[in-house]
């Protein structure tokens, strides 16, 4: 029966050192050890949580960089193909400036050309005129020199005339 | 051949330090017995001897050479309803040295050994007869266990409580990397299931003490080298207070849920009245639940101290029934048992501490519960 009835001293004893056992260890360890558990366990969340935010935002960053990066290159090829169309516009202005350029310098040399040609058309017909009133003086001259001649050629004349 | 077996003995018992003390205890009881001619003058008394080793005592003996004993002495403190017994004061301490390992009195008190009071400190009459035990809060070798656990205890927790503060908000170094997953396992595994978060808080301190305190004990039990190897949580007495925290707690922690199941269970009306039967065995479960931690933690503990006394007692049973020769033959077996045993109290002392924790941290649990 000894070792199954609890000696009464023991249990003095025992209610003592348990109970300073339980009060220090409650006080001066379980608090420490508790607290500085759940802080750091606190701290690790903060950490997880901010390095996820933080990688969101980078999420976020690469996103409205490839924005940017897609509205430059939908700008540039906006400027590329306006400075097509302005090349373009300059090159057919060019074009159809030098053309009309052209088309009036030869209408200018062609006026010029026909101006010079009339001026010496009408040379060559004043040219003409006088040498044939001067052959046809000659002509005359020399046929006139006897009488035969002259009525013939008048007649001739008028027979022309009459015909006419 | 006595001398002989003696030899073996001492080499045993040098070979498994642990049960030197009351090995040394067991030849002290066999000189005696000699004396008194009760005994066979080989005779060895196992169950003498295991009992022996499981109990408490006044001294904390170490080893025995020859007739010399070589003990711890421990205080005793009594108190006498009866001072004109002991020279006319009520109030004793003294040393337990002063009985002389129980072979003689000392101012009117004496440790019986009587069938009675086997082993307790009892007051005499004039005449020498043993009329009853005074009030005895000695330290007894099981209060001196608790105190050398408790001391380890306090150093353990105080210094990671120490690192604890130093480390804060950095990686845990040292002894705080063995105890904090404990902690945390005590806390996440049983508090916070068995209680609930936010009220569990309340009750982890209890619940880590209890468990750091049972674990300690029953390892420092196993370690066989004074001043460790007492016989602790194998001692109803302690079991029962630690039994007695978890029941107060208990108790004064239930809400109106757990006293209304208790007395107005939600059970059909003629099992309450006229005879209040349910009430009867709820409340019995109250009283049974501190009562069964109590028995299960105490039964295995010293369950466990006992198989290896009693492996290492077949030495000296086969020693003396077949002679030295067969003592000897038998002893490389009987310390594979005992030490197999021990591994195995290791494990034990580890699941005991744990399901101490986790019915207590039920009890709380169910006291506090909010509803069905």
């Amino acid at each position: 029966m000894g070792l199954v009835m609890p000696n009464p001293g023991t249990i003095f004893w025992m209610l003592i050192i348990f109970g300073i056992v339980l009060f220090v260890l409650r006080k001066f360890a379980w608090k420490p050890i508790l607290n500085a558990l759940s802080e750091r366990e606190e701290s690790i969340a903060t950490a997880l949580n901010s390095a996820e935010a933080a990688r969101k935002e980078v999420e976020g960053l690469k996103a409205d960089n490839e924005k940017v990066i897609a509205e430059a290159r939908r700008e540039k090829d906006i400027i590329l193909k306006e400075a097509r169309e302005i090349k373009d516009k300059i090159v057919a202005e060019a074009k159809d400036k030098a053309n009309l350029e052209g088309q009036k310098s030869i209408e200018q040399a062609r006026q010029q050309i026909q101006a010079e040609k009339t001026a010496a058309i009408s040379e060559i017909k004043k040219q003409v005129a006088e040498l044939s009133v001067l052959i046809a003086e000659k002509v005359i001259k020399k046929e006139l020199s006897n009488l035969g001649e002259q009525e013939k050629m008048v007649n001739g004349l008028i027979d022309d005339i009459k015909l006419n | 051949m006595l001398k002989l077996s003696k030899a073996i003995f001492l080499v045993s018992a040098i070979t498994i330090i642990g049960f030197v003390p009351l090995s040394a205890q067991q030849s002290h009881e066999e000189e005696q017995g000699h004396e008194t001619s009760s005994h066979l003058e080989k005779g060895f008394d196992a169950g003498k001897f295991v009992i022996e080793h499981v109990s408490d005592s006044y001294e904390w003996h170490i080893v025995t050479f020859g007739e010399k004993h070589i003990s711890i002495p421990l205080p005793v403190i009594l108190y006498s309803k009866s001072p004109e017994l002991h020279e006319g004061k009520s109030f004793y301490v003294f040393m337990s040295s002063k009985f002389h390992h129980g072979h003689s009195a000392y101012k009117g008190f004496q440790i019986s050994h009587s069938k009675e009071f086997e082993g307790k400190i009892v007051e005499l009459d004039s005449q020498g007869h043993e009329i009853g035990k005074p009030i005895d809060i000695s330290i007894t070798k099981s209060i001196t266990g608790v105190l050398v656990s408790v001391v380890i205890l306090f150093w353990l927790l105080f210094s990671v409580a120490g690192a604890a503060k130093r480390n804060k908000g950095k990686a845990p170094s040292g002894l705080q990397n063995l105890l904090e997953p404990v902690i945390l396992f005590i806390r996440d595994e049983i508090a916070i299931p068995t209680i609930g978060k936010k009220k569990s808080e309340k009750f982890i301190p209890f619940l880590l003490t209890v468990f750091f305190f049972i674990l300690i004990n029953n390892l420092m039990g196993l370690i066989p080298i004074p001043p460790f190897g007492a016989n602790v949580t194998g001692n109803v007495a302690i079991t029962m207070v630690l039994a007695l925290f978890t029941f107060a707690i208990t108790t004064l922690n239930g809400n109106k849920y757990y006293w209304k199941e208790i007395y107005n269970p939600d059970v059909p009306w003629w099992l309450k009245f006229p005879i209040p039967l349910m009430p009867i065995v709820e409340l019995t479960g109250v009283i049974t639940k501190p009562f069964v931690l109590m028995i299960r933690l105490f039964a295995n503990m010293l369950a466990g101290h006992m198989i290896v006394t009693v492996f290492v007692s077949l030495i000296f049973i086969f020693a003396s029934l077949f002679g030295t020769g067969v003592g000897l033959a038998a002893s490389p077996i009987s310390i594979a048992f005992s030490v197999f045993i021990i591994l195995l109290d290791v494990l034990v002392s580890f699941i005991q501490a744990y399901v101490f924790t986790l019915l207590s941290a039920l009890y709380f649990g169910m006291a506090t519960a909010e509803h069905h």
